[in-house]
């Protein structure tokens, strides 16, 4: 046994967020409800160290650390800051909802300091151990989550679907792996790469279990970012949650799922881009033709945004089924624009909401226009960015994947894309128009603090300067891929 | 001398600027001096244009003023060419259009629009002597959208009125009609010339007599049958041929002064000025001369019978205008391109004085224009009277007054024509001769003569009109008498308008005419013993029996020939024919459109049944999430067998 210790600084900040984590279990015990600002602001400062730490990680080189089980890369580096960052935003949106509710608990800023770990984890692994262990501590806290508030029928409802299914869907990826350890020996991502990569050079007889071991692996990604015909548990987890969770998992974790997928589709198994990019194809197509006809249906916002964020990952799935590194950068960029966007999105329900009125039906949106213009024009722009109007940035990250679809000689996909976000407009636009065009039903003052005004102007102004300013985050996310 | 043609075209303009925009602050007055003082400037520095080039035989000018573009080597300019056609049709517009202006003074004394109707004749003869000194296709296709401009808007002068209203639109679409066969035929000589200048294509033409072009495939047409038909179709909107007339009688609901100017002296000559100088292309089409020979004939004849059952005074003048453009179409299609003109030119003269004569009764009688309220006005309005008796003299070709040279000249023309449908031509003008003679006569014996039909009221207060008015009518009397004589030899015979018309020789026919020629006196004689001033004489005494002998016949007549009479009050059916298949189809052809293709098709299907589909689709398919936890089990595990199940087929 070899005891020389691992190399601990590419992990500091993970060590650092699950120190902290304990530290405010700790800590949380000891205040009263009263107090309990401590734990909020106490997480805050973690999520800012952390950043602090990650962005000061050389990224030159990546770097393997654990026996090969972790890396350090700039793609991780990138991906961890937009994680921390929209948590962020994510705690300063639901600190109010959270104190009107009953949900101001220690736990709820435990568990998402866990889920971020998770994240953390899942986004740097290296391993498929690594990224069981990552895809776990983050699914296990949602799960809690999700049924934070136990005594809401339809939370529990929602958090027993999304564990059980959860659970599926762990059970088979976790299949996937050991017949991917099965075929190649090997559990090192990097190991599993060149091995199939010299048996597909010369055709070895478990080809077949290794296309199988594809499919399985596929499917529990595919479970996770919501992909159709995976997707059951999205609308219902969406809408059974407290706001302020469904804000989260609709955020943060997509970034995490991307990550995985790179991982492990495009890091491990890239050289079977043959075999998967078929399946994704029709996994794509099926995810913005459901998503977007079936959100037209919707009179609960939170549902018709859970179906827009089925609609968002078939889109997603455009750029990575390309097979090239402008598809991954454009599917990254669009990624972390839809986590944006989507944090936009249900931070105006919150934002709308208060005390024993949650806004989240659409015509809790009527006449938004006449109660705070300035917050219709915010809720504009993030439909317009959503339904991909330019000049806000969802139309650059539609682009993008787009562009990647036609340079790998998918027209026809292109095209079909094109058409279901224009029936996706549809129900963008309709918001627009209550907001604009109908009366109030409710003539009460917004009931949201300073703190939370300030961040969603900021998240909506962020989108519109991104869509006036692509070309950074394009640059960041291109040169995170290809450093 | 560019100074001087510049002067011509932009005095009038410059004047109808000054009435139109700044009318509210220089007045009544000031509006019909400074268009007037346009006009006359105009009309002075025609005059010297008139001398230099037909008097003393200068070169005529061609060139260019401005180049407006230059694209894709096509030359688009504004250019003037000057030879001895445009000379005395730049003299005949702004005479008329002098006359017009003065005699408006005491046309529109009381009406509120006083300015605007200044600015838009000194507007109409600015853009009609650009039509006519133009060089090139482009300049002609502004100047001749520009009259019809004006010519609409003056139409609908009285917009308050409905009728106005309708007969301005009328106008309109009709032209627009003509206007496509124009523009396609410009569209046709730029397509295969590769300019628009007149002097380059009429070099080309010759060249290119022979070229055919295939529109459908399999059948070839001949390329100068096109063009000449395409631009004749133009001419036939513009110059009012039957089947494009219907807009001129209702033009009538203008003012009189502009059915005068437009309708009758000037812009309607538009298109008979146009063949006249194609004539080079035109020559080149013996399938086109004959075309217009015949539609000249129909026009010449049909409209002058519809004159005879007219009611209203500026009516019968409006069908004999349309008779008479018949006649100079005839003319052009016997290539008696010299006698279109000559009558161009006389009927200006004797047209506007009958227009303007007949508007002088308008005045007397306080607007009324029927003449069976009318009668033993003679006496009454005098210098009126002889005025019109002159202009009905010249129009029916009594010998020796204008009319007669250049309407004989034309039938004799076309009596010496050779080409197939000269036959039928020549029938139709000689019987036009006794129509024309009946007409004017009832319209001059029902008016002046006979007895007084005219309400006690207005009887008591009849007088000649003022000096604005009667001035120009002598003024205009004078030409209608003297113009023939003076002009009859030259014109026809000599060279008169040298290189500016072109006539193949084998279609000469006023040269084989000339040969006989023995001048004026020879002329008016050898007239007396032709049929067509016997057959004029014959109207005049018809006239005579019915109107003041037997006053009680036309109404027997009527009642006799019913069918007849009812066919020429309804104008043959072509309004009605107009108003049901063109307009109403169209109409009807729009709802259809409208209906099916825009509200069922478009909005319906397309528009609200996509989304009306996909929004019962999306209904339908939000079923599929039960909200059963074993059925999203169910979907995981069926995606992933077929997931698992499509490799192993696809190897």
């Amino acid at each position: 046994m070899d005891f020389t210790l691992p190399n601990f600084a590419p992990a500091m900040p993970e060590i650092f967020v699950l120190s902290m984590a304990c530290i405010i279990l700790i800590v949380d015990l000891f205040l009263t409800e009263h107090t309990r600002v401590v734990t909020y602001l106490l997480s805050l400062i973690t999520l800012i160290a952390a950043a602090v730490l990650t962005a000061n990680l050389d990224t030159a080189e990546p770097v393997l650390t654990f026996s090969g089980t972790f890396i350090n890369d700039s793609m991780a580096v990138v991906l961890k800051l937009f994680i921390y960052l929209i948590t962020f935003v994510v705690l300063v949106y639901s600190h109010n909802y959270l104190r009107t509710r009953q949900l101001y608990q220690g736990e709820y800023f435990v568990l998402i300091l866990f889920a971020v770990l998770g994240m953390m984890v899942l986004v740097s692994a290296h391993s498929l151990l690594t990224i069981y262990l990552g895809l776990e501590l983050l699914s296990l806290s949602l799960y809690t989550l999700v049924a934070l508030r136990r005594d809401s029928v339809s939370a529990s409802e929602a958090a027993m679907k999304y564990f059980v299914l959860g659970a599926l869907a762990s059970g088979i990826l976790l299949y996937g792996l050991s017949m991917l350890y099965g075929v190649t020996g090997s559990l090192d991502i990097g190991n599993i790469s060149s091995h199939i990569s010299t048996s597909i050079a010369t055709p070895a007889e478990h080809s077949i279990v290794l296309v199988f071991a594809l499919v399985f692996v596929l499917v529990g990604i595919l479970f996770k970012l919501g992909a159709v015909p995976f997707h059951m548990w999205v609308p219902d987890v969406y809408h059974g949650a407290p706001t302020s969770v469904t804000l989260f998992i609709g955020t943060a974790p997509k970034i995490a799922a991307f990550a995985m997928l790179m991982r492990l589709l495009v890091d491990g198994l890239g050289d079977l881009h043959s075999q998967w990019q078929t399946m994704i194809i029709i996994v794509a197509v099926l995810s913005m033709a459901a998503g977007n006809i079936i959100a037209i249906a919707q009179t609960n916002l939170k549902r018709m945004l859970a179906y827009s964020t089925i609609a968002h990952v078939g889109f997603l799935l455009l750029g990575i089924l390309s097979g090239t590194l402008n598809g991954y950068a454009s599917s990254m960029f669009y990624v972390i624009v839809y986590a944006l966007m989507s944090l936009g999105g249900f931070g105006m329900i919150i934002l709308l909401s208060r005390a024993g009125f949650e806004a989240d039906r659409l015509e809790d949106f009527k006449g938004l226009n006449q109660r705070s213009p300035w917050f219709a024009f915010m809720m504009l722009i993030l439909m317009f960015s959503m339904a991909g109007v330019p000049p806000t940035v969802g139309f650059y990250a539609k682009l993008a994947v787009l562009q990647a679809v036609v340079e790998a000689d998918l027209v026809w996909l292109a095209v079909l894309a094109v058409v279901f976000s224009v029936i996706g407009a549809y129900y963008y636009l309709r918001i627009i128009k209550l907001m604009y065009f109908d009366q109030p039903d409710d003539v009460a003052p917004l009931a949201a603090g300073f703190d939370m005004r300030l961040a969603m102007s900021a998240n909506g102004l962020a989108i519109l300067g991104l869509g006036l300013f692509p070309s950074g985050l394009l640059t960041l996310c291109a040169r995170a891929l290809n450093p | 001398m560019e100074q001087v043609y510049l002067g011509i075209v932009l005095a009038p303009l410059f004047g109808a600027v000054l009435a139109g925009l700044f009318g509210r602050y220089i007045g009544r007055s000031g509006s019909h001096w400074v268009t007037i003082a346009g006009v006359a400037v105009s009309f002075a520095l025609s005059l010297l244009v008139f001398k230099q080039i037909i008097i003393d035989g200068a070169a005529p000018f061609n060139g260019a003023i401005y180049t407006w573009m230059v694209s894709d080597g096509i030359k688009f300019e504004i250019g003037f060419l000057v030879d001895q056609l445009t000379a005395l049709m730049i003299v005949v517009v702004t005479f008329v259009s002098l006359m017009v202006h003065i005699y408006t003074i005491g046309y529109m004394h009381d009406d509120p629009g006083y300015q605007r109707f200044f600015s838009y004749i000194a507007l109409f003869t600015f853009s009609m002597l650009m039509l006519v000194m133009s060089n090139n296709f482009l300049q002609l296709f502004f100047g001749w959208e520009a009259v019809g401009l004006v010519s609409y808007l003056l139409i609908g002068f009285w917009f308050q009125r409905e009728s106005a209203i309708y007969a301005n639109l009328k106008a309109f679409l009709v032209n627009r009609v003509g206007d496509l066969g124009f523009l396609l035929g410009i569209a046709v000589i730029l397509m295969h010339f590769n300019t628009l200048d007149y002097a380059q294509i009429f070099k080309m033409a010759p060249h290119l007599a022979h070229e055919t072009v295939t529109f459908i495939p399999g059948y070839e047409w001949s390329l100068m049958t096109v063009i000449c038909i395409l631009l004749f179709i133009g001419a036939m909107g513009k110059s009012a041929q039957v089947p494009l007339h219907v807009w001129l009688p209702d033009s009538m609901e203008g003012p009189t002064p502009i059915s005068a100017l437009i309708h009758a002296a000037t812009m309607v000559t538009a298109g008979i000025f146009m063949v006249a100088r194609m004539s080079p292309l035109f020559e080149l089409s013996e399938t086109a001369l004959s075309f217009m020979m015949l539609i000249g004939a129909v026009t010449a004849l049909s409209m002058g019978l519809l004159g005879i059952v007219q009611n209203d005074i500026k009516r019968v003048v409006a069908y004999s205008t349309l008779s008479q453009l018949g006649y100079m179409t005839v003319a052009l299609g016997a290539s008696a391109y010299a006698g279109a003109i000559f009558h161009l030119m006389t009927h200006a003269f004797f047209k506007a004085l009958l227009f303007l004569a007949a508007g002088s009764v308008i005045i007397a009688l306080h607007h009324e224009q029927d003449i069976r309220k009318m009668g033993a006005l003679k006496n009454h309005l005098p210098i009126t009277y002889w005025t019109f008796l002159i202009g009905t003299l010249a129009l029916i070709g009594f010998p020796g007054f204008s009319g007669f040279f250049s309407k004989d000249a034309i039938i004799e023309a076309v009596y010496e024509s050779t080409l197939p449908g000269a036959g039928m031509a020549y029938a139709a003008v000689m019987i036009g001769v006794f129509v024309t003679a009946l007409y004017s006569f009832r319209l001059l014996f029902l008016v002046f003569h006979g007895e007084s039909r005219v309400d006690a009221h207005t009887r008591k207060h009849l007088h000649e009109s003022p000096w604005v008015v009667t001035v120009p009518l002598i003024a205009l009397a004078i030409p209608s008498v003297i113009m023939g004589a003076i002009h009859a030899g030259p014109m026809l015979f000599h060279d008169f308008f040298g290189k500016a018309i072109f006539v193949l020789p084998q279609h000469d026919v006023l040269a084989h005419m000339g040969r006989e020629y023995q001048g004026v006196m020879g002329f008016v004689l050898h007239g007396l013993i032709e049929p067509p001033v016997w057959l004029a004489f014959a109207g005049i005494a018809t006239a005579w029996w019915c109107y003041i002998k037997h006053p009680e016949i036309p109404a027997v007549v009527m009642s006799r020939c019913a069918t007849l009479y009812r066919i020429l009050c309804n104008k043959y059916g072509f309004d009605d024919f107009n108003d049901t298949v063109f307009a109403g189809g169209g109409r009807r052809f729009g709802r259809l459109l409208w209906q099916v293709g825009d509200v069922t098709v478009v909005d319906g299907v397309m528009v609200n049944g996509t989304a009306r589909g996909i929004g019962w689709f999306s209904s339908v398919v939000r079923h599929v999430q039960t909200g059963y936890l074993y059925h999203y089990a169910f979907a995981i595990i069926i995606g992933l067998v077929l997931m698992l199940g499509w490799p192993l087929l696809s190897q």
